[in-house]
């Protein structure tokens, strides 16, 4: 039989830790492919002339090169042709959003299953770490230029990494007592395993970036002080404020932010108390309010923990849900529930302060509003009570404002968020960029990282501009 | 980093550190804490700074063995390193000229009373003390309240020394005598804060009280430290940690501290410090 196009192979599953055993353990719930699948799963790559996938990234990472090497059997120099644009491809091939990046633009997508752009950039990624195959970034001349980066989430490690190979001093800023800003403290384990997290920093540091922990930019020096020593700064602190719903009964014991919950749980190790000494509350029934990444990370924590039933509340659709399509499946798959078109009004509690249940109500869905999604409106007297014991309100964060508190000339909008160039990161100040979170609002690691590469470029050209 | 230069017990229980942190002592302010973790398994937690030396580049802590995080803190010796050490956080106290102010504190709680007696005394205010403790053995800082204040009262609820019986009721009698009292400090236990707070409430005097619940962070991130304060939700870390006594919703503050009192005393039973002492060199 002749080899035809319509013979292509199809997309390659991951193989996955089975979900009743998972909910048990912190482990990594998808495994990776092997090579065999690997191989299998780039040939299926079309080789566009004018790939539409490398458009829908937002860090232009080369994906049909990349790709061509991995059908090739060559991982390591696959590995090498991503890095040259995503110096962190091991977390990127996890976290990254690609179904709608990269996955959605590639043209197999219209009348078949898109390339597993992401599920590839992981295998390639781990070979090369796995096989003890990650060469030390090439490390320019020093130039004598010091750079501070505030924050080492993301955006901070991406920015770092860039100057330092073009030959600055950088010095990141974390205010946690250990980096990786939202990949430590946010994203569970069982998603991003600490050793891959753990070795994309070690290979930040080994190009020469110091990273000071315990160090709170706007407390324990103000950015101004930092440019005091430093040439020029790159603030990354995230948007890290959480948001409560402002409902009565918010304050009772079990109701939490996610932060506060994720925190506990990712980077004080609650889910070890107390061998380690830092403790968490999660009851039998648990609510979690909101339909993002975070909220599924919420809510699989919750069930790790050994809440019975844990149920994400939601007050619009499920097309509106704005997390990773495969999380909301995991999560699913893990016995999470959903109420949709919901939302609590007031949380109700008992007489010593716990929580005991949230007082809900249903909504239908309007004319889209100014984010493009159709508004919720709450139905009346469809209010009813949904017995809770834990409430983890997951509906998303604020600019941090310690910075721009403790920097007045730094220029913010309306909410707090740093007006920012978003092509180079410039700042109102001389010498300052800023990206990620903290300009944008929300959005994705690989935003962030994106923005902490631009402003690299941008960095360098200001320093060597002063040069002359 | 974060070496201990000197240690004393100054009552059963109760230490002194002064810690190596040139950052923390050049721009701390009365009034801000910092946030640290002991070791490798350590919880992050709150601790007020006392005093600092911008010269010698230290800060003073004074803390009771009252907890795990706490009681390893206490076995720690001079020369030994605090694992990690944020700061310094929260908002300055807010200090003006306010005329004659009662400044009082109740066991430990005397410790974040210092360096706010301090600046008010800088700026100008006279200052009454109040120092209560459980027992003489537990009366701390007397000497250093005396040296701020005009006078000074002292209160144990055993009456082995001083007045016997509550702060508030040395604070009821200044009241009663008529003496113009212009601004009250008071900080310790949530109780004796929250009795401070009804007892000036009629008279209108501007209290102020300094908070203590949980903290993870302690920078604004978590929320877990957050307290109802004129009925809006504000977080002590950022906001805080000084309020206007007469605001502050003590009931639901009381029942946020507890909420963690199951897993406190079952890390306390697992976790013998003694276990600690012994891995020590």
């Amino acid at each position: 039989m002749s080899k035809t196009k319509k013979e292509r192979p199809p997309r390659q599953a991951m193989p996955e830790q089975p979900p009743e055993e998972r909910i048990h353990n912190f482990n990594e719930v998808p495994l990776g492919y092997d090579e065999e699948t690997a191989r299998l799963e780039a040939s299926r790559c079309l080789q566009c002339k004018k790939p539409q996938c490398v458009l829908g990234c937002p860090v232009a990472v080369q994906i049909p090169q990349f790709i061509a090497l991995v059908a090739e059997g060559k991982f390591v120099e696959a590995a090498q042709k991503i890095k040259e644009d995503n110096v962190f491809p091991a977390i990127c091939g996890r976290v990254c959003p690609q179904e709608t990046q990269c996955e959605m633009k590639c043209v197999l997508g219209k009348k078949d299953d898109p390339v597993a752009v992401g599920r590839l950039e992981r295998f390639v990624a781990d070979y090369e770490r796995e096989h003890g195959e990650v060469e030390a970034g090439e490390v320019a001349e020093p130039t004598g230029k010091k750079v501070a980066v505030i924050g080492s989430g993301p955006g901070g490690l991406a920015c770092a990494a860039d100057l330092a190979k073009l030959g600055h001093e950088v010095t990141i800023f974390e205010l946690f007592h250990e980096p990786g800003g939202v990949l430590r403290y946010g994203i569970p384990p069982f998603r991003l395993p600490r050793e891959v997290l753990d070795a994309e920093i070690d290979y930040v540091r080994n190009l020469g970036v110091e990273i000071r922990t315990s160090f709170v930019v706007g407390r324990t020096a103000t950015l101004d002080e930092l440019m005091e020593e430093h040439d020029a700064a790159f603030i990354a602190s995230g948007a890290g404020l959480p948001r409560f719903l402002g409902i009565p009964g918010e304050n009772l014991l079990g109701v939490y932010s996610a932060n506060e919950f994720l925190t506990r749980v990712n980077l004080m190790h609650a889910n070890e108390f107390p061998t380690y000494h830092t403790p968490v509350y999660c009851g039998d029934e648990v609510i979690v309010l909101g339909a993002g990444n975070v909220t599924m990370d919420s809510a699989r924590t919750a069930k790790r923990l050994g809440a019975e039933n844990v149920t994400v509340v939601y007050r619009r659709s499920r097309a509106e849900m704005p997390a990773r399509a495969e999380e909301v499946h995991h999560a699913e798959d893990e016995g999470i529930n959903f109420e949709l078109l919901t939302t609590p009004v007031e949380f109700l509690g008992n007489e010593d302060g716990w929580l005991t249940g949230a007082r809900c109500i249903r909504m239908e869905l309007g004319e889209p509003d100014e984010s493009g999604r159709r508004r919720p409106i709450p139905i009346e007297g469809s209010e009813f009570e949904l017995p809770c014991d834990t409430a983890i309100i997951a509906i998303g964060t604020s600019a941090h404002p310690l910075i721009k508190d403790t920097t007045p000339d730094l220029g913010v909008n309306k909410w707090g968020y740093i007006n920012a160039d978003p092509e180079t990161g410039a700042t109102d100040k001389p010498g300052v960029f800023a990206g990620g979170d903290i300009v944008t609002g929300s959005a994705t690691v690989i935003e962030a990282m994106g923005a902490g590469r631009r402003a690299a470029a941008a960095i360098h050209e200001y320093l060597t501009r002063q040069e002359d | 980093m974060n070496e201990i230069v000197s240690r004393e017990e100054i009552a059963p229980r109760t230490f002194e550190y002064h810690v190596r942190a040139p950052e923390i002592a050049r721009r701390r302010k009365a009034g801000q804490f910092v946030v640290l973790r002991v070791d490798e398994h350590g919880e992050r937690f709150p601790l007020t700074i006392v005093s600092s030396d911008p010269d010698e580049g230290t800060i003073e802590l004074i803390f009771q063995a009252v907890g795990v995080s706490t009681e390893i803190l206490a076995e720690m010796q001079v020369g030994d390193e605090i694992l990690d050490l944020a700061g310094p956080l929260g908002k300055p106290t807010h200090i003006e000229n306010f005329g004659t102010c009662v400044v009082m504190g109740g066991g430990y709680g005397m410790a974040p009373v210092v360096p706010i007696a301090q600046a008010l005394k800088d700026a100008g205010n006279t200052l009454i003390g109040i120092n209560g403790a459980r027992s003489k053995e537990n009366v701390i800082l007397e000497d250093r309240l005396r040296e701020i204040c005009e006078r000074v009262e002292v209160c144990t609820d055993d009456g082995t020394y001083g007045h016997h019986g509550f702060v508030t009721e040395v604070l009821a009698e200044l009241i009663e005598t008529g003496e113009q009292i212009d601004f009250v400090l008071a900080v310790g236990p949530t109780p004796m804060m929250r009795a401070v707070a009804e007892l000036t409430r009629p008279y209108g005097i501007n209290t102020v009280v300094s908070l203590n619940p949980i903290m993870v962070d302690g920078t604004g991130m978590c929320g877990g430290c957050r307290v109802e304060v004129g009925g809006e939700t504000k977080f002590a870390c950022v906001d805080g940690p000084e309020f206007d006594a007469h605001l502050v919703d003590f009931d639901v503050l009381m029942k946020r501290q507890g909420m963690y009192k199951r897993q406190e005393a079952e890390c306390e039973r697992v976790t013998p410090v003694s276990q600690k002492r012994g891995k020590r060199p």
